[in-house]
């Protein structure tokens, strides 16, 4: 198994890796670049990062400048102020005129932990969704993340990159196991009696759903879908025709997350019963992340039982 | 090293008047530049309010007001200053644009089809369905736009990072950002005033149209930015302050911006909101209302006796 490691962090080394295969990317952080780790480009590559320190909104504009002028910005800070601070600047600045600008931002979810509810951003995926042309994507861990970051930077167009604070276990063994292309989902694991579609940091709590249930005699489809816009249509049509169930996995609240994004699907194309794992229309709270999980019933347990509710 | 800001034009006081012109050549504190054919200007900015007029009474919708009171600084960008060229709207080179103040559209539109970006008659369809002339700019729509602005505040930032990736290239264009006076109370500005000092942003220059009236009321009532310039000097700013109809002033201005090495600098405009339209003068009530047919036809025949007063002179 590849080594524990938080998407963030896996994040700021690729973009360190790859700073000199393309000139045009710029780095910008709001005072935070220790913790979203884009302090590793910033020293690789002194020049072509700017710390703009804490204003957000300013932040999310400057980038749409840089990008006017053909540069590849990638902006990080929190996720709860990349997308809820700067909503205004990310929709008029970067997404109305369609400009290259990639927001990574980390420290999505509850896992962010103690810092409590004020930083535990439940509503990004959904804010960001919102908007027209927006792409979203939230690798499942170090690995994939370092292969998303490769891809939308060859992607032209506005990206949104969720990313979390916790180090992960490994849901790929080694790159060549993690063929990553934007918007198509990956199957981990085939199954016919139900399928649980997980994003982010659930993807590992499907897959341990899946031991569960198979020494259970439940047969379950795990599909990871980090791209959550433009989703994967298909993959989720074919696992509602095929297996008739549905369950969604995210670290986020259940209203305009991925839930209602495959929701949106099977209600157009193919009507299935679905169960929502995710954060129930609640503010966070201060804790270790491992108790925060349980307690808002974000675990492998928690999915489990959602399946067996479609039952 | 970053030079000491050097005021080629003397401040304006507050509540001080602005010296003449010719006083202050006479000082040697107007930057010598290339002639100024102020007639020229002149006539110039009289047709761009024209098509200002043209714009807002057709789209019956739109904002006259601080179009009108712009429209000479525009006139001194893009017919003096600015490094551009109608037929490669997306130069690499060219110097940039952006009108903060998104509002004011009509002024840029019309300013751009003076210029050549795209015809005349267009101007009479802004705002309709079927106009690429959108209520706010649209740079994915409008050739010549270099951003799209319309949430105040949010221009000025992009201007910024414009001028950032202009000094990372090391290309010698130059930015231009135009904010309102009203606009300035938004909290962005300042982040961005605070950005561009810091990264000594020396090829941005920004302009205020400083014509004292925003929706509800004189900006000192509805929530006062005074002193503006005194907020900007401390933020690291050079500050120029002229009369916004004055070309010589204006250009001067621009002159001295560019020579400035190691820090930004904002021209102060002092504007009347509606400028050249008798009825529109200094009344906040035209910040955002289109004129009906007759007050239509009564601007444009004042503006017409305007263009006949230039042929003459």
């Amino acid at each position: 198994m590849a080594e524990k490691i938080a998407t963030r962090e896996a994040y700021g080394n690729t973009l360190a890796e790859i700073g000199e295969k393309y000139p045009d990317i710029v780095v910008l952080d709001a005072d935070l670049s220790k913790s979203t780790f884009t302090y590793k480009f910033g020293e690789k590559y002194p020049e072509r990062f700017f710390n703009m320190g804490i204003a957000e909104a300013n932040l999310t504009s400057v980038s749409a400048g840089l990008a006017a002028c053909g540069k590849i910005p990638f902006i990080s800070t929190f996720a709860i102020f990349a997308t809820g601070r700067a909503f205004d600047q990310v929709r008029n600045s970067i997404a109305y005129p369609n400009l290259n600008v990639k927001i990574a931002a980390t420290h999505a979810g509850i896992s962010v932990g103690e810092d409590g509810a004020s930083h535990q951003s439940v509503e990004d995926i959904a804010l960001m969704r919102s908007i027209p042309g927006m792409t979203v994507i939230s690798p499942a861990d170090g690995i994939e993340t370092n292969l998303a970051v490769k891809a939308i930077v060859q992607y032209k167009g506005p990206v949104y990159l969720r990313l979390g604070r916790l180090a992960l276990p490994a849901v790929y063994n080694n790159f060549a196991d993690c063929t990553f292309e934007i918007g198509k989902a990956i199957t981990l694991e085939e199954g016919t009696d139900a399928t649980i579609i997980a994003t982010g940091l659930m993807v590992q709590e499907a897959l341990s759903a899946h031991k569960i249930l198979q020494n259970e005699g439940i047969n379950v489809r795990i599909i990871n879908m980090h791209t959550i816009k433009p989703i994967d249509e298909e993959a989720v049509i074919n696992a509602a025709y095929q297996t008739g169930r549905i369950v969604t996995a995210e670290e986020h609240s259940v209203i305009g997350g991925l839930g209602e994004a495959v929701a949106g699907v099977t209600a157009r194309s193919c009507p299935v019963p679905i169960a929502m794992v995710g954060v129930k229309d609640v503010f966070g709270r201060s804790g270790k992340p491992a108790e925060l999980l349980k307690y808002y019933g974000l675990t492998a347990d928690d999915i489990v039982l959602a399946v067996k509710s479609l039952f | 090293m970053s030079q000491e800001p050097q005021n080629l034009l003397v401040p304006l006081e507050k509540g001080g008047m602005l010296r003449s012109n010719m006083e202050l050549l006479m000082k040697g504190r107007i930057v010598k530049m290339s002639p100024i054919d102020t007639k020229k200007l002149k006539t110039i900015s009289t047709k761009i309010r024209m098509g200002i007029l043209d714009a807002v009474f057709y789209a019956q919708s739109g904002h006259p007001g601080g179009s009108l009171s712009c429209a000479d600084i525009l006139t001194a960008l893009y017919f003096h200053s600015m490094n551009i060229d109608p037929q490669n709207p997306s130069w690499i080179d060219r110097d940039r644009f952006v009108l903060s103040k998104g509002h004011c559209s009509p002024a840029l539109y019309s300013t751009l089809a003076e210029k050549g970006f795209f015809p005349k008659e267009e101007l009479k369809k802004f705002r309709h369905f079927d106009s690429f002339l959108q209520g706010h700019p649209d740079m994915k729509k409008v050739p010549g736009v270099d951003m799209s602005t319309g949430s105040l505040g949010q221009g000025f930032s992009a201007s910024v990072g414009m001028a950032l990736a202009g000094k990372l290239d090391k290309k010698d264009y130059r930015v231009y950002a135009l904010l309102g006076d009203g606009e300035i109370e938004e909290g962005q500005i300042w982040e961005a005033a605070m950005s561009a000092a810091h990264y000594k942003l020396d090829n941005l220059t920004a302009f205020l149209d400083h014509n004292g009236l925003q929706i509800d009321g004189p900006i000192t009532k509805v929530m006062s930015p005074e002193p503006i310039d005194e907020k900007f000097r401390a933020f690291g700013w050079n500050i120029i302050n002229v009369d916004g109809h004055n070309f010589e002033q204006i250009l001067s201005a621009i002159e001295e911006a560019k020579k400035l090495k190691g820090k930004p600098s904002i021209i102060i405009c002092k504007t009347i909101k509606g400028k050249c339209v008798s009825f529109m003068e200094c009344v906040a009530g035209w910040h955002g209302k289109a004129p009906n047919e007759e007050q239509y036809k009564q601007a444009i025949s004042e503006l017409e006796a305007q263009l006949k007063e230039l042929e003459v002179q």
